[in-house]
């Protein structure tokens, strides 16, 4: 089961991998992202808000196309992705990925995929909100080489290297 | 009818504005024309992406919209 949402309201993570993990029975296994906004005690950024803008006429689709390359290459039983736009505050949930398969590498493996296009391969725009204004984020380099990870090139390596 | 063209992310406030209304049809050179030096400069460079009508563009300068198509101006993205 594919299940692919834009939120624009906050999202408990667990009320929805629940329902998800219900509706897949005989699964081996779940794995579960679920990304929040950093800061408050102890963590201080600076951070007060976090706002995410997306382009309605592309955003949602191309999470759809991400969920079914996801499926397709780590043969999955069921794939759930969530995003929130709009302005969130510390500690809110920003993205929950979660994975069911019948065994755990697929799900571990399908997860840690999405999120790396989520971060910097999706079309969201990204802005935070410090005592000094609101400032756009850009990836950092580290998001990138994560992203490249996954390229066809770098698969084949992984699988020369017999990766299991 | 028109060409709207829309500014994503930072491109928003370098353009002061959400959106634009000119006139059709519009193409590359004249997107450049319209849209002011700042976000012209952003928009030659090649991490900055066009999408016309809802399809991201392969090549931006062979833009050419029609009446009440939607240009969507896309800066590098960032989520999760």
């Amino acid at each position: 089961m594919k299940d692919v949402r834009l939120l624009t309201e906050m999202f408990i993570p667990g009320a929805l991998v629940g329902p998800f993990t219900q509706a897949h029975p005989g699964l081996g296994g779940v794995c579960t992202f679920v990304g929040e906004v950093r800061g408050g005690e102890g963590q201080d950024t600076g951070v007060e808000a976090l706002e995410l803008s997306h382009y309605e006429p592309l955003t949602l689709r191309s999470m759809e196309e991400l969920a079914d390359k996801a499926i397709e290459r780590f043969d999955l039983m069921g794939l759930l992705i969530v995003h929130r736009v709009g302005e969130m505050r510390v500690g809110e949930p920003i993205v929950l990925v979660s994975a069911a398969a019948l065994h755990r590498r697929g799900a571990i493996d399908a997860v840690d995929f999405c999120m790396d296009h989520l971060k910097s391969a999706a079309w969201f725009w990204k802005r935070e909100k410090r005592e000094e204004g609101w400032r756009w984020i850009e990836p950092h380099a580290g998001d990138y080489a994560d992203l490249a990870r996954w390229s066809k090139k770098n698969r084949q390596f992984d699988l020369d290297q017999g990766s299991s | 009818m028109a060409v709207k063209i829309v500014f994503l992310g930072p491109l928003r406030d370098m353009a002061g504005a959400e959106s634009q209304e000119v006139e059709a049809p519009l193409d590359w050179a004249g997107l450049l024309a319209t849209v002011g030096d700042e976000v012209a400069a952003q928009l030659s460079e090649e991490r900055v992406n066009i999408a016309c009508a809802g399809r991201v563009l392969a090549d931006k300068s062979a833009l050419q919209a029609k009446d009440g198509d939607e240009v969507a101006l896309l800066p590098p993205v960032s989520g999760g």
